[in-house]
């Protein structure tokens, strides 16, 4: 008797014919790398600049007339809402920059790809971006767990991996990892300087903790701890992303009697905190870490959550008093400078969007990698800009130094104090900085912090 | 013909290894960066297409498969440091004994219970990583660290290795499953598929046979874990989300479910199909909120397409051209559409 065979030949041949497929779709798009770049635009403008040596493709992804960088963001998924904004803020600033004579004549083309905040998906785009569309550089690369799944792989490529989008202190390995710095505030100085506040303002009161269940969360318990006497310490609860019950937590902070909760939690979740604390008739002082806490966001967030629970409230009403730290200027703060430069920008190029925190994220971050571009000089190699960031940058848009050196790879160093006031972050005492150390003292910055050039545009 | 058939299918696996090799050189790293992940995603796909074409059980975990799978292979590599065959070999039988787990609970579950039980565990198991972070290290998760081969030289580029050694695995696992499909299990599988009393009433242990369809996916889906964990150089929970799951039992329908050619056809949409959208709508200078969605619709439009024109799959659309040419396909594996539907006929006699 003979049975119906199953697989054979013919499932073999078909893996034939599935890899002469890939073969296929690669003749279409992985030809000369510059080639293609180098027809999008033409900057007309470098001729103007200094008229020193000739413009030439000095690394990978520089051509005559062209910068490629690449990034991973979660464009869709559940990280998408809010941080979706900050690549395309980016792009306007960049596409500010090349409408004002670019990069020593160059354009900047920023290609952002979607890694949808999972980690394979991450190594899938950085790998496309690297080996295919050959970037000169990975820039602001969103996430702590996305990012880890390339930095070895960038490190080992030597593509320079500069300033991710993620606080984790991580980024700060210049020994094993030399190819990637740090941008943002990291959560250790962040909870140092935060904890520093509540153990002044708030001695002696009972201090409740809400973090998330991560090392975002524990490296800014790691930082609170460092200041706060841990016998005001009352209740130590975390949160998991993906569990939205939050009611036990909540509880448990509230039997504790805690009268200071300090949150190092993600919008939603500062969102979810402050409305079932309402629910449980609890209203200690909320402390929330500036990740979340971004005043436009959090306000929209409560009021679609209360809205889905069939109750209506006034965002703005609910976020006053909420105490927090920014390490860039607040989005409200009209008269600052930068704030105002970065509001014209935004109209201009990214309308669209709202004028939020991470729109000023994604600006303040562009305008850092071109900072560094200008002073990696006019025909860069790569280890030009990982050598001219590790000589150290200038301070811009945020409110303290940068740490940069050859030995620290960590980027803004400080942070102010502010009160959220009718969904408006205001500034409370002078900016602080410290280090990332269990001992590192906390300082007032004397510094002056610099204006924004009147031409929006970095001096090298 | 079973005594030649063997054979034939070892040839075809080793024609289709040299012409992988012989792609992976002439192509850049990124196309072999997709050579591995095509076979990554057929290695799990095979095996889930056999579970579910064959023995007509459903799997919304396979995910869950492949993150064990993967942190085995992690852990492994990270303390012990054992060769990746070896490693590949334990992670296979670490999922394996997972799968007969699972298997136990799931013969006694049918349609729409067995998917809610295997979701449960695509969905929960993942979430272990978060609550034992000294082992598994939460959401940062666990780095993996693969280099080439010391007598491929320093130069040979990693990408190639890496298409080399998922490629390797997913022919034997192909071959493999192609003889098991074909063997006495097989037979016992689409018995216990088509009539379960029919197939008791004929000697074949029911329970037995369903839980042997879940050793065996979940042994692919371990192997696939451990490929995707030495590729990607990370092991973190947010990799196995539901979704993994879903893609994976995606790719085995398009493709054509019980046919392991679908399970190739599958892979090389799910893997292609989004980087290729991408290209196109980053390089027509669409809006970020629009081009960033264009993968995610391409996705749903081959999937209704597809499922339109070819309730088969690919495979099945791959047989009705051959059909026009007067190719008989009387010999490929016969169709299992869906898990429940009856044969249209038996196969040849």
């Amino acid at each position: 008797m003979k049975r119906s065979l199953p697989l054979r030949a013919p499932a073999i041949a078909v893996v034939a014919a599935a890899a002469l497929a890939v073969a296929a779709c690669s003749s279409g798009s992985s030809s000369s790398p510059s080639s293609g770049a180098s027809a999008t635009t033409g900057a007309s403008s470098g001729a103007s600049s200094s008229s020193s040596a000739a413009l030439t493709a000095s690394a990978p992804g520089i051509t005559p007339t062209t910068i490629t960088i690449g990034s991973h963001q979660p464009l869709t998924g559940p990280a998408a809402p809010g941080y979706s904004e900050i690549a395309p803020a980016s792009a306007a600033y960049f596409a500010y920059v090349n409408a004002h004579g670019g990069v020593y004549g160059r354009d900047i083309d920023y290609k952002y790809l979607d890694d949808a905040y999972n980690p394979t998906q991450t190594a899938t785009v950085v790998r496309q971006l690297v080996l295919q569309d050959n970037v000169y550089a990975i820039f602001d690369g969103l996430g702590t767990p996305t990012h880890l799944a390339v930095e070895s792989f960038l490190n080992a490529q030597k593509v320079p991996d500069v300033f991710v989008a993620s606080g984790c202190d991580c980024w700060d390995q210049p020994t094993t990892d030399p190819e990637t710095f740090g941008w943002q505030l990291d959560y250790i100085r962040e909870g140092k300087i935060l904890g520093q506040y509540v153990a002044k303002h708030f001695a002696g009161k009972k201090i409740g903790y809400f973090y998330q269940d991560d090392e975002f969360g524990m490296d800014g318990v790691k930082g609170l701890d460092d200041e706060i006497p841990k016998s005001d310490v009352v209740s130590r609860q975390s949160y998991v992303p993906t569990n939205v019950n939050v009611a036990p937590a909540v509880a448990a902070l509230r039997a504790a009697g805690a009268q200071v909760v300090i949150s190092f939690s993600i919008p939603a979740f500062t969102a979810l905190l402050k409305l079932t604390s309402l629910k449980l008739g609890f209203s200690p002082q909320l402390v929330v870490s500036n990740v979340g806490s971004d005043p436009i966001t959090l306000s929209g967030l409560l009021e679609s959550f209360a809205k889905q629970g069939g109750a209506t409230v006034n965002g703005n009403a609910l976020t006053n008093g909420i105490i927090t730290d920014g390490y860039a200027p607040s989005v409200g703060d009209t008269s600052n400078s930068w704030t105002a430069f970065f509001k014209k920008v935004h109209d201009q190029y990214d309308a669209k969007a709202p004028f939020d925190g991470n729109v000023l994220y994604g600006m303040a971050v562009a305008y850092t990698f071109v900072q560094a571009m200008l002073k990696a000089g006019r025909n860069p190699t790569r280890a030009d800009l990982v050598s001219a960031i590790n000589s150290g940058l200038a301070q811009g848009p945020v409110v303290a130094p940068y740490a940069y050196s050859s030995t620290d790879h960590d980027g803004v160093t400080g942070a102010y104090i502010g009160v959220i006031n009718n969904g408006v972050l205001t500034q409370q005492g002078s900016v602080l900085t410290t280090d990332t150390s269990p001992t590192g003292a906390i300082a007032t910055y004397t510094g002056t912090e610099p204006q924004a050039p009147a031409s929006g545009i970095p001096s090298p | 013909m079973t005594t030649q058939s063997t054979p034939r299918v070892l040839a075809a696996a080793l024609a289709t290894a040299v012409v992988i090799a012989l792609l992976s050189i002439r192509l850049n790293a990124f196309r072999d960066y997709q050579i591995a992940e095509i076979a990554i995603e057929v290695t799990a796909v095979a095996g889930l297409t056999i579970l579910t074409g064959l023995s007509g059980q459903i799997s919304l975990g396979n995910g869950a498969f492949m993150a064990i799978g993967a942190y085995t292979t992690a852990l492994l590599l990270l303390h012990l440091n054992w060769p990746f065959i070896v490693v590949l070999v334990v992670a296979a039988a670490i999922t394996a004994v997972a799968g007969a787990v699972v298997g136990v609970a799931a013969a006694r579950l049918h349609g729409p219970y067995l998917a809610g039980a295997t979701l449960l565990l695509g969905v929960a198991l993942p979430s272990l990583a978060y609550a034992y972070p000294g082992v598994f290290g939460a959401d940062q998760g666990l780095n993996v660290n693969f280099t080439t081969p010391a007598f491929l030289g320093v130069n040979f580029p990693l990408t190639r290795w890496e298409a080399w050694v998922c490629s390797a695995v997913a022919l034997v696992t192909l071959v493999l499953l192609a003889n098991l499909g074909r063997s006495r299990v097989g037979r016992s599988w689409r018995a216990v598929r088509d009539d379960e009393v029919a197939a008791a009433l004929a000697g074949v242990n029911v329970a037995r046979a369903r839980v042997l369809a879940f050793v065996v996916s979940a042994a692919c889906a371990g192997m696939a874990g451990a490929l995707l964990a030495i590729v990607t150089g990370l092991v973190a929970p947010e990799a196995f989300s539901i979704t993994l799951s879903i893609a994976l039992l995606t790719a085995a329908v398009i493709g054509g479910l019980g046919t392991l050619p679908g399970a190739v056809w599958g892979s090389l949409v799910i893997v292609l199909v989004p980087t290729y959208a991408t290209d196109v709508a980053t390089s027509h200078g669409l809006s970020t909120s629009v081009a960033s969605n264009i993968p995610i619709a391409a996705y749903g439009a081959v999937l209704i397409l597809v499922m339109l024109l070819f309730p088969q799959g690919i495979q099945g659309a791959v047989r009705w051209l051959l059909g026009l040419f007067g190719i008989s396909s009387a010999r490929t594996w016969r169709t299992a559409a869906l898990p429940d539907a009856r044969p249209e006929k038996e196969g040849t006699q």
